[in-house]
């Protein structure tokens, strides 16, 4: 038999391929040189065994007839579709000249480095950006930067680590772990966890607790499987999330239902949060959340109660009108009722071993560039002198901000983009258009994928073709554990890992020599701080926890001394406290205590629009089989999920003439695209739910059609501009107003 | 010799489809081929809408012999992400069967 013959082995899968953030343990099966199945690990603690949809795809993605495997210059305009091959010699050549020209013309500044979600991505990118001297990292588009960067600077600010729901991952014994317990309650607010690992959390861990007696409290627009299988689901309007977390602070503190003790030890500034909140009484926030303030009060009784309890949070919590003050709620909520790195409750979250895939934090960013090199660079980062909040947490750029410079060309003109692996005007950008039409000016433009995608095939000059995870050396530290991914097949045509690309336009880019010869010694480099080095990690099935005692391993580290740079127990704030009232976000110009905003487009807010547009449309609606933009190409996965498709209530599409299957219209004042009707008792009567990332790779991808990603990019219905105070959250991603039109000769 | 069969708990299957990719991997069955599948049941109850999912075999399910025979699960037990599905012989999945509420076995073959 053939399958005697595979040579199998074992990595971990982070990025291009699978696609998403998870870091599963995978066994790749060769034969030939060819990659002929993957399967899951069962000896790594991540997955377990199990393996998404995604993942099993992945042979189907890297062998695809489409995927782009030499490198190409573009020969004709930008969008006829014309390239050429070239070598990389060629490719590495050009790119050396054009943005060595942009540098000494504009400076380094004025060459933007793109990425999509963060993944494995954010080491390389940044790892060149500084090489070349930019301070310009960003996910262009992304309106607020409303994915995990808001919820991060929150809990930065409030409690100076991250926290994540405890599931053992932190663990290696996992569920067998003594020290470890399940949550009683668990509160998922704003995800469907089925669908994938949003911020690198393996969705389907919530079902390993329901099975150890978790039980469930779900916000959600939606009915869904999990609301199901809640004991209270709190069925809200979208864009009021923030009500509710101070609904429920407000019951809490007011029912004296908080950890006192906890608070009294280790928290900060109680007694002006519980007078911020008394104006949001159950009363109040059923007026503004759609909530009956029975449920309301029960969650909050329920949750604060049964300790340990913990909150699953997801992105639209970014894209909330207050943005990062939304987050800076839900992290009060597990402050005051001491849920936080206790088993079972909101663990505190820090990278494996103290190694940086890339930066999480400013802390990380000043630990691999230096404090002078990030202070000089902050003068010119885009959005960084707008908002504090943005200037002081990590590295990012602001994107609103952004496409005004890019439009203006003030303060300084942006001449150039590298865009690694991220598909800005079919993916993420809010008002892609907008985003078409200002970049298309831009003088040089280099696009790193796997595929073409309308972004590429709008504004390449340069197409370097990547790796899949199964073909390139990588390293993963995101939460736990450390992991290591080997390369299990050499590049399919001539693609390289974006590691290798980076580190080759590095050497050629750098103004300061680079130390690395070889990817290799950069990530045994990175790994030191663990004290181990790829091969080892590779000989230990390719991941590893911290050893007992280190300040990357849970529980209580408050009380241990193990959160703070000085050694001293409790937290990395200015206070030594969890700051509810925020010393942080009072030093960056913000309101210290969370406060509840209206979207600037809703009922509410704007009833007249609401007359001609009804219904609230929420965006970014996830599926199991794709990652964002991604695999709309792979048939075992299409196949699953063929059409973009808007969800509707079956009462509301009755009243519309709108039938299950039906093309529409989904309009507002921005646009209209064209989605396919789930007609469906699932839907609020006021709501209409759509996926983000639609593009039809069969079709036209020269310029005006780029893949049909004006008809099918719900993004065409968003806007930028619409940033929080903070310059974290605050965009139309999940609340606008729309209504929804049957098409002529809808019906197919 | 006994038949085998799998026995779900449906009530734990979340939709995520990787039962259906894992079996296509296995067998790389073309399109509109596929030895499992899962349907989502919506059903709506006097307080409130229910959100289910109903995997079954298809014709084309072989129960992964080429796999049990060296030991190994069949790539969808394996790969189920919510661990809801077991391979077994009829009559073993029947007992377990009788503490599961919410379940159906199926013998493909």
């Amino acid at each position: 038999m053939a399958k005697s013959k595979e040579n199998k082995v074992i990595s971990t899968l982070w990025s291009a391929g699978c696609g998403s953030h998870g870091g599963c343990g995978c066994e790749i099966f060769v034969q030939d040189g060819k990659v002929t199945r993957v399967e899951g690990d069962k000896n790594h603690p991540f997955n377990q065994g199990r393996l998404c949809a995604k993942g099993l795809a992945i042979p189907q993605y890297m062998y695809h007839p489409d995927r782009v495997i030499h490198p190409l210059k573009r020969v004709g305009e930008r969008g006829e579709g014309k390239w050429q091959r070239i070598t990389w010699n060629e490719a590495y050549d050009t790119i050396e000249k054009r943005f060595k020209d942009i540098r000494t013309k504009y400076g380094a500044e004025s060459v933007i480095f793109c990425q999509g979600t963060g993944r494995d991505i954010g080491g390389p990118i940044t790892f060149l950006m500084y090489a070349y001297g930019s301070p310009n990292w960003v996910q262009v588009g992304l309106a607020g930067h409303a994915c995990y960067t808001p919820r991060l600077g929150a809990m930065f600010a409030t409690q100076g680590h991250y926290s994540v729901l405890d599931a053992s991952q932190m663990l290696e014994k996992r569920y067998d772990s003594p020290e470890w317990k399940p949550p009683k309650y668990i509160i998922i607010w704003a995800q469907n966890p089925a669908a994938g690992c949003h911020d690198g959390f393996f969705g389907h861990w919530i079902i390993d607790c329901m099975k150890r007696g978790s039980k469930l409290i779900t916000i959600d627009p939606r009915s869904t499987w999990f609301t199901t299988r809640s004991e209270v689901h709190l069925q809200n309007r979208p864009g009021t999330d923030g009500a509710i977390a101070l609904g429920m602070l407000n019951v809490i503190i007011n029912e004296g239902i908080y950890d006192k003790q906890f608070v009294e030890k280790w928290c900060y500034g109680f007694d002006e949060l519980k007078e911020r909140v008394q104006e949001y009484t159950p009363e109040k926030v059923e007026k503004i959340t759609w909530v009956p303030k029975e449920l309301l009060i029960k969650a909050a009784r329920l949750y604060a109660k049964n300790k340990p309890s913990a909150i699953q949070w997801g992105e639209p919590v970014d894209a909330m009108p207050a943005g990062s003050v939304v987050a800076q709620a839900i992290n009060q909520l597990w402050a005051i009722t001491g849920n936080i790195d206790n088993p079972g409750g909101n663990v505190i979250a820090r990278n494996s071993h103290g190694v940086t895939t890339y930066p999480f934090s400013s802390a990380e960013l000043t630990k691999l560039y230096g404090a002078e090199l990030v202070k000089k660079l902050n003068e010119k980062r885009i959005g960084a002198n707008d908002y504090p909040m943005i200037k002081n947490f990590r590295g990012w750029v602001q994107p609103d901000v952004l496409i005004n410079q890019m439009e203006t060309g003030k303060p300084y003109p942006v001449k150039g983009a590298w865009i690694q692996t991220s598909n800005i005007i079919g993916g993420q950008a809010a008002d892609p258009r907008r985003h078409y039409n200002a970049m298309k000016k831009l003088d040089f433009i280099v696009c790193v994928d796997l595929f073409q995608n309308p972004t590429s095939m709008a504004l390449a000059d340069i197409f370097l073709p990547a790796c899949t995870i199964c073909e390139k050396e990588s390293f993963r530290s995101w939460w736990q554990p450390l992991g290591v991914s080997v390369k299990a097949v050499d590049g399919v045509g001539e693609a390289k890992s974006d590691w290798e690309i980076n580190l080759e336009m590095a050497k050629r880019l750098a103004t300061n020599p680079i130390k690395y010869n070889t990817v290799r010694e950069l990530i045994d480099d990175r790994l030191k701080d663990g004290n181990t080095n790829f091969e080892k990690l590779k000989a230990k099935g390719c991941w590893e926890y911290p050893p007992e005692g280190h300040n990357t391993r849970p529980y209580y580290r408050y009380e241990k001394g193990l959160l703070r740079a000085d050694g001293k127990p409790g937290f990395e704030t200015p206070t030594g406290k969890i700051e509810l009232y925020s010393k942080k976000y009072e030093e960056w110009g913000l309101d210290p205590l969370p406060y509840y905003e209206e979207p600037k487009e809703s009922p509410v807010a704007s009833p007249d629009l609401a007359k001609k547009y009804p219904l609230i449309l929420t965006t970014g609606r996830r599926s199991p089989v794709f990652f964002h933009s991604e695999h709309r190409m792979i048939p075992w996965l299409r196949e699953l999920d063929p059409f973009p498709v808007v969800e509707i209530n079956d009462k509301t599409a009755e009243k519309l003439g709108i039938g299950n299957g039906d093309w529409v219209y989904i309009e507002n004042t921005r646009g209209r695209v064209k989605f396919k009707a789930k007609v469906t008792p699932t839907a609020h009567p006021e709501v209409v739910t759509a996926p983000h990332g639609w593009w039809l790779p069969e079709t036209d991808g020269r310029s005006p059609n780029f893949f049909n990603t004006w008809d099918h990019n719900i993004n065409n219905l968003t806007s930028m501009g619409n940033q929080a105070k903070s310059g974290f959250g605050g965009t139309n991603y999940r609340s606008s107003l729309c209504r929804v039109v049957k098409m002529e000769g809808g019906k197919e | 010799m006994p038949r085998n069969g799998l026995l779900i708990q449906h009530d734990w299957c979340t939709g995520c489809h990787a039962c259906e990719v894992a079996c296509k991997q296995e067998h790389n069955f073309s399109e509109g081929m596929v030895g499992i599948k899962v349907d989502e049941v919506v059903s709506t109850g006097p307080d409130k809408v229910y959100v289910d999912f109903m995997p079954y075999t298809t014709r084309f399910c072989d129960l992964c012999t080429d796999r049990t025979k060296l030991g190994e699960q069949p790539a969808c037990v394996k790969h189920c992400q919510a661990s809801c599905i077991t391979y077994g012989t009829v009559s073993e999945l029947a007992k377990l069967m009788e503490k599961q509420p919410l379940s159906s076995i199926f013998a493909p073959k």
